[in-house]
């Protein structure tokens, strides 16, 4: 244990996720060395996130506005919906730049272990975007264990009776790399999804 | 597949140990307590990822020590040479390197060496739960096909995941309820999609163990009388008379075993919302076991309770090496419960083995020609000592 505030913020980092008790230790050290202006620079960040940055209206993505930029941009397909559990999810597919529709960031997936029902996920919020909304295909992105996939499964229950299409993410073999350095699991999803040539 | 070498440091009652491994018997002598099955349990460890002992690698790193670590130099059935390492910490995550590579997920180790044990804890195969049975088998399949592995794990959680929902949504009435049951739906999909799958792995797992497990008994035990092992589903009739068709024709794919599965979760949904709990799936499967027309539990003589285990056991080594490379065989004190005959007939069914590592009190109870190795605890720490000279058979 050391002495208040420095055990203060190892606590807090510790608090982070993907950060262990030895890397908070680590860091708050790192941060006690650093220069006053480079320490202040992060605070600041922190705090202006906290107080400038809010959830997207229509879709619930992160955003500095009423609705976020990209539910404002006209370039955007109103007819593609892709679901997500994150708004990191939405950063991870912008970086393709495939796609051209717009996002529903639902905030997680259904774990009654967590006690997460579809309540607590802004499934309320999509199917009202399907009722207004020129919606024509539902591309349901959420992850691919088994929270997610119940998720999944949950929502295309929800949509049968609504005039939509929905679709999965496939699940297969990490493009450019080697056969034989794929996991069994992926590769094994990967022969159950496999598809016909040239059809 | 043989074991060449085995480096033990600070792994139970060892503090540093390094043994080579000859081709085929070798046989750990010394009283009991002295350290036997920690050597066994070290090289069981290194090939399935567990211990059948304990659960997680706590209490196989030695007391006040801090990392363990067990190295295998062994080499395949083609000649190859190869190295699996693992370092187990209490509390930090284990370590594990294959050929001098660290792997990404400790599953990708398992089945690198290829290990099948017996002990006497197997005995619950045979007199123990249905849960027994079944880790029996998944445990099979998890060192034949490491995607069975991951499946079960899915299947676990998603199981976990559906009760807690059932047991929430108990005492729901109207629209909440109705609500409910599209949830519960959903989590029942997973359940079928996954349940299916190891379903179908189990199916075709039991069917190629019966005839070497029938086979191997006939070996061991005194009335060769004719042992059976069916699986047996708690879905009911539609699953069974799939598993009738089993018998005989091919193996049941996985869509059709599904859609029973799916009837199945139909047929038992309000019973499932009234009580609050899943009624059905392969979490609640048994595997049947019977020593000619008397189902095994409740019925087996002592001598054939430990025949049945040992065949089931024995017959793992032919299922394992149908595909890929054959496993060592570790026997853990189990010359000592078998009488004379058996004991030597145990022997002569060793005899196709490549490799088989042996623990016994006392030598006279294991007639086994081959290399011996003198086990025993000085100060508190095992030595091993091999002898020089082989004893004729």
């Amino acid at each position: 244990m050391y002495e208040g505030a420095v055990q203060d913020l190892i606590d807090e980092l510790g608090r982070l996720p993907g950060v262990g008790p030895k890397s908070a230790q680590r860091i708050a050290f790192h941060l006690l060395q650093i220069d006053g202006p480079d320490a202040q620079r992060l605070a600041d960040a922190i705090t202006r996130v906290k107080d400038t940055i809010r959830f997207c209206a229509r879709c619930w993505n992160v955003s500095e506005a009423e609705e976020c930029r990209i539910c404002q941009d006209p370039r955007r397909d109103p007819a593609v919906l892709c679901v997500v559990e994150e708004p990191r999810d939405v950063l991870a597919i912008e970086r393709t730049r495939e796609y051209r529709g717009r996002y529903h960031v639902l905030g997680g997936a259904i774990s009654p272990i967590d006690g997460v029902g579809p309540e607590e996920l802004h499934i309320r919020e999509l199917l009202a975007r399907v009722g207004e909304e020129p919606v024509e295909e539902l591309i349901i992105a959420t992850n691919p264990n088994v929270e997610g996939e119940a998720t999944a499964s949950y929502l295309s229950r929800l949509l049968t009776h609504h005039d939509v299409r929905v679709t999965r993410l496939a699940s297969g073999l990490p493009v450019g790399g080697d056969l034989d350095y794929a996991d069994e699991v992926t590769l094994g999803r990967a022969f159950v999804g496999r598809r016909e040539l040239g059809a | 597949m043989q074991l060449r070498h085995l480096e033990l440091v600070d792994v139970r009652s060892y503090d540093r140990a390094s043994l080579d491994l000859p081709v085929g018997a070798t046989v750990l002598v010394g009283p009991n307590a002295q350290g036997k099955t920690n050597l066994l349990e070290a090289v069981q460890r290194v090939a399935t990822g567990g211990s059948h002992r304990v659960a997680g690698d706590g209490p196989l790193v030695r007391v006040g020590e801090e990392v363990g670590l067990i190295r295998c130099e062994l080499e395949t059935d083609v000649g190859r040479r190869r190295r699996v390492e693992v370092e187990i910490g209490t509390g930090r995550r284990t370590r594990t390197r294959v050929d001098g590579q660290d792997v990404r997920r400790a599953a990708e180790a398992i089945g690198v060496l290829r290990a099948v044990l017996f002990a006497p804890e197997d005995l619950t195969i045979v007199r123990g739960d249905p849960g027994d049975r079944r880790r029996f088998l998944d445990e099979l399949l998890s060192q034949r096909r490491p995607a069975f592995a991951a499946a079960r794990a899915d299947y676990d959680r998603a199981l976990r995941q559906r009760n807690q929902l059932l047991k929430r949504s108990r005492h729901l009435s109207g629209s909440a309820s109705e609500a409910a049951a599209v949830t519960i739906a959903a989590w029942t999909e997973q359940l079928v999609t996954l349940g299916s799958q190891l379903l179908a792995a189990r199916i075709a797992a039991v069917r190629t163990l019966a005839g070497p497990v029938d086979r191997c008994y006939r070996d061991l035990a005194d009335r060769p009388e004719t042992v059976g092992v069916r699986y047996r589903s708690s879905a009911g009739q539609v699953v069974d008379e799939l598993l009738e068709e089993a018998d005989q024709g091919p193996v049941p794919a996985v869509a059709p075993l599904a859609q029973a599965l799916a009837g199945a979760y139909q047929e038992v949904a309000g019973e499932e919302r009234a009580r609050g709990v899943t009624l059905v799936g392969p979490h609640r499967d048994e595997v049947e076991l019977t020593i000619g027309a008397l189902p095994a539990k409740g019925y087996a003589s002592h001598g054939e309770a430990w025949s049945l285990a040992l065949a089931l056991k024995l017959a793992t080594f032919d299922v394992l090496a149908e595909v890929g490379d054959r496993p060592v065989v570790l026997l853990d004190d189990v010359f000592a419960e078998l009488d004379t005959t058996r004991r030597d007939r145990l022997a002569a069914a060793c005899e196709r083995f490549d490799q088989v590592l042996v623990t016994a009190a006392v030598e006279a109870d294991v007639p086994l020609s081959g290399h011996r190795i003198d086990v025993r605890l000085v100060d508190g720490v095992t030595r091993l000592e091999p002898r020089t000279r082989e004893l004729p058979s």
